[in-house]
């Protein structure tokens, strides 16, 4: 049986020859994802901004024009109705009754209820969310620190364990990673939830896990090949773990994609920022942070002297082994 | 390489026979595990957002506290200035305003009996020396005291203990299932039931302070008064059906009197609460109905007035009846309050989740189907990639799937919606350990290396890399668990176990099955 090769053997690709203009066009589209972000914001779901939140199926296609002038007809407030995934699902979005009372929050959703009861909705509400605007600020403030400290936890493992130069450059990509993420949902306006910070946490870990697949094949070839330009050893690296990245990106994306047309609507959002996010961390483990590393300048001869110092280690164990022949 | 001793790949397949074993129970429906009788191995909660339920996270009402501290501190005051010995003490303009109790002494000679008798009242709080409240002079004959913030945290720290049980007790019988009612930080409480669908009943109940109080109606006080918001001395004013009643402000009997509580019906076959009083509410009830024979008393709960029936006779039996407007349901709910005791601390709602049933069935339903649809892709994916080799990565895939779900359940660790993506997740990563060596051995062979010596390299060499890889998804993985709340941390258990057992599984399982038959067949060349 003939085995399928996805990259064939002994590719040489010169990434680093086109950094410059890789650099660019990322530079391009990370202030492109900034600005949107800025400018467009993120449709935060309550989890963020605090509210209620319903979502309701009704028996056929949701109404939902007519929804929309029964819940406007109750004078609540205004209501933010989207359809997501199946047709007869709608989300509701009210804000918060403006009173301490709790028996309140109970009250708006009781008439939401009665108001489209005439639809025949189906009750109970598949789910209800009510976030205060208290918790909802901690929330956001937990997953600001949980990305931060992720991002700043891995750049330190990346410098502990390999080189400086290493660890700036996973967290410039880690950073582009992320920022490209928001700009997807600013673009899109998909809901920005607590699952979606749950999605940027694993799509740091995916691209991070890549980089360092990289980043390890760079410090091997460092060691053994010690006359070679730095730029040359970085395109040899990246085209003989080519192969690999592309395989591994292809079963998560598999895998991914089958979440996003079976999994049900509840995680779509998530799967998608995954899906871009695998595909935006290749990239970047390709073209932004192996290059970045001649930019910000690796110094080869500390791995000539890390390698010098193993070399003598072992050259000395295996003279004791002559004079000490193992059993 | 081919050196596998016999113990290895003993203890390598008994590790995961164990792991596949514990994931059995949690695979079956409950009825059969029983059947089988293995209603007692551990398994896998599954989460609110699978099973349905409610989720419910109250938060103390803490600027209720300094106002309820300072009520109560002024009631103490006043009795102890009186009952002061050797001679009751005189105060006088007593007033709470700005957060502090402030009150001066009639006779400037006493004004040290009462600074030091206004100390006594106050608590130690922790062993740092400072107190609860602080007590000063001004003006030479007025003492003033405010509440230390380390007084109320104490105090808060307290009620919140004491509201946790409270809580528990209330919903325990209500006879749920399985709720969880854990404390959170400092002033907050989270609840989570399965299978309600309707949390307003659930909210009513565990959010209601069920502050009893029997007191008696002032008879005497000027109705024109009264109707102008003016309390005569020793009274308080509550509304009952839409007018102020006066009512001596010392109850004849509190909440923590009473013994028991139970839904029951009243003469006119209206549903309401029978209370049972202990020996010392008993005493005291029949001492003040004696003696008020033929005056009124007000029923008060949480401040409100349900009633104010007249006394007919003396009531001895320690036991009453509670009738207001009530619903058997209602009745029921404020038995439950009642019997549970009063809640030492106000609480609100500030999150609230509830997912239907039939979202959740659907979820676990797509969540099934996505995992069993991304396995066949992955695992047709390597075949064709890597043949052999890829049947050794899918075997390990298979079974690891098995052994998260074993130490999982284990664990007793909940499964969730974003931990069923998790799962899907790791199948796709799962195999990223075996493309790593796979990719490896290629790329030997293609040096010209023998095939025992390419798999040795190919194994020893992606060892490395995948160890490196994977230490820094762990990392992600941990932060999410420590510092992620809900959807977070469900995503962040499944991924952690996944890289722990995948690691294993695609390194150590996969090398013995490559190894076993490397030694059998000794090809002289491989197809990968």
């Amino acid at each position: 049986m003939r085995l399928l090769k996805i990259v064939p053997d002994n590719t040489n690709i010169g990434f680093v020859k086109l950094r410059g203009w890789a650099f660019g066009l990322t530079a391009l589209l990370t202030i492109a994802a900034g600005v949107l972000v800025g400018v467009r914001g993120l449709n935060f779901g309550v989890d963020f901004v605090g509210g209620l939140s319903i979502e309701a199926r009704f028996p056929g296609d949701a109404p939902l024009d007519d929804i929309r002038t029964r819940i406007d007809a109750l004078g609540v407030g205004d209501a933010q109705l989207q359809q997501f995934g199946p047709k007869n699902t709608v989300s509701i979005r009210l804000p918060l009754p403006n009173s301490t009372d709790p028996a309140a929050t109970n009250a708006l959703v009781g008439k939401v209820q009665a108001a489209l009861a005439p639809d025949h909705v189906i009750l109970p509400f598949d789910q209800v969310d009510t976030v205060s605007g208290k918790v909802s600020g901690e929330l956001i403030w937990k997953g600001v620190l949980a990305v931060f400290a992720a991002v700043f936890c891995i750049a330190l493992f990346g410098i502990v364990r390999f080189e400086w130069q290493f660890g700036v450059a996973t967290f410039v990509s880690i950073f582009h990673d992320v920022l490209m993420t928001l700009g997807f949902f600013a673009l899109t306006r998909l809901e920005f939830d607590l699952n979606i910070v749950a999605a940027v946490l694993t799509i740091i870990g995916y691209s991070i896990n890549d980089k360092i697949v990289i980043d390890d094949r760079i410090r091997e070839n460092l060691r053994k090949y010690r006359q070679m330009p730095l730029g040359e050893l970085i395109d040899l690296s990246v085209n003989e773990t080519l192969p690999r990245t592309v395989m591994t990106s292809l079963t998560i994306l598999l895998a991914l994609l089958s979440l996003l047309l079976f999994g049900g609507h509840v995680l779509r959002g998530f799967t998608a920022a995954m899906m871009l996010g695998v595909v935006v961390g290749t990239y970047s483990s390709i073209y932004v942070s192996s290059s970045l590393l001649i930019t910000l300048g690796l110094d080869k001869s500390r791995f000539r002297q890390m390698t010098d110092a193993t070399d003598k280690k072992k050259a000395a164990r295996a003279r004791a082994e002559r004079i000490a022949p193992k059993p | 390489m081919l050196d596998f001793p016999r113990w290895k790949i003993a203890s390598i397949i008994g590790i995961l026979l164990i792991g596949i074993l514990l994931s059995v129970p949690s695979l079956m429906p409950e009825s059969t595990a029983k059947q089988l009788g293995l209603g007692f191995a551990p398994k896998i909660n599954l989460g609110l957002d699978l099973a349905g339920g409610s989720h419910i996270l109250l938060e103390a009402d803490t600027a209720d506290v300094a106002k309820t501290r300072l009520a109560n501190m002024q009631d103490t005051i006043r009795t102890a200035m009186r009952k002061a010995t050797p001679g009751p003490i005189a105060i006088g303009d007593i007033s709470t305003a700005n957060n502090a109790i402030s009150f001066f002494v009639r006779d400037s000679q006493k004004l040290d009996a009462a600074v030091d008798l206004a100390r006594t009242l106050t608590q130690p709080v922790g062993t740092s020396g400072t107190r609860d409240w602080n007590v000063t002079v001004v003006d030479s004959t007025r003492i003033v005291m405010t509440q230390t913030q380390g007084g109320i945290d104490q105090f808060i720290d307290q009620a919140m203990t004491g509201a946790v049980d409270i809580v528990r007790k209330r919903i325990d019988a209500l006879g749920t299932k399985e709720p969880t009612i854990a404390r959170q930080g400092s002033d907050r409480i989270l609840v989570e039931v399965p299978g309600v669908q309707d949390p307003t009943e659930l909210k009513a109940l565990i959010g209601k302070t069920a502050k009893l109080e029997f007191k008696l109606v002032d008879t005497q006080a000027d109705p024109a008064k009264i109707a102008a918001g003016q309390a005569p001395i020793g009274d308080q004013l509550l509304p009952y059906q839409g007018r102020p009643v006066a009512l001596f402000r010392q109850a004849i009997l509190t909440g923590s009197d009473l013994k028991t509580a139970r839904q029951d019906y009243d003469e006119n076959n209206q549903p309401a609460v029978a209370i049972g009083f202990n020996s010392k509410g008993a005493r005291a009830f029949a001492e003040t109905t004696q003696a008020n024979v033929g005056k009124p008393f007000a029923i008060i709960l949480d401040n409100q007035v349900l009633s104010t029936p007249v006394i007919q006779s003396p009531i001895l039996g320690g036991s009453a009846i509670i009738n207001g407007s009530f619903t058997a349901q209602s009745a029921q709910a404020l038995a439950i309050s009642l019997q549970s005791g009063s809640l030492p601390i106000a609480l609100k709602t500030v999150e609230e989740r509830t997912v239907g049933p039939g979202l959740g069935a659907d979820s676990i339903h797509a969540g099934i189907i996505a995992s069993t649809i991304a396995v066949i892709a992955v695992v047709l994916f390597m075949f064709i990639t890597y043949g052999r080799f890829g049947v050794y990565a899918n075997l390990a895939v298979i079974i690891n799937v098995f052994v998260i779900l074993g130490l999982m359940a284990l664990l007793n660790a909940t499964l969730t919606l974003p931990g069923i993506a998790g799962f899907v997740l790791t199948i796709g990563t799962a195999v990223d350990a075996n493309v790593l060596i796979n990719e490896r051995i290629r790329e030997e062979r293609r040096r010209g290396r023998g095939v025992i010596q390419s798999v040795e390299l190919g194994y020893k060499e992606a060892s490395r890399t995948i160890y490196e890889a994977n230490m820094t998804h762990a990392i992600t993985g941990l932060i999410m668990l420590i510092l992620g709340s809900g959807p977070v941390k469900g995503f962040a258990v499944v991924l952690l176990f996944g890289i722990i057992t995948s690691v294993f599984t695609s390194v150590t399982f996969t090398r013995m099955l490559v190894a076993l038959w490397l030694r059998r067949q000794r090809p002289q060349a491989i197809n990968i």
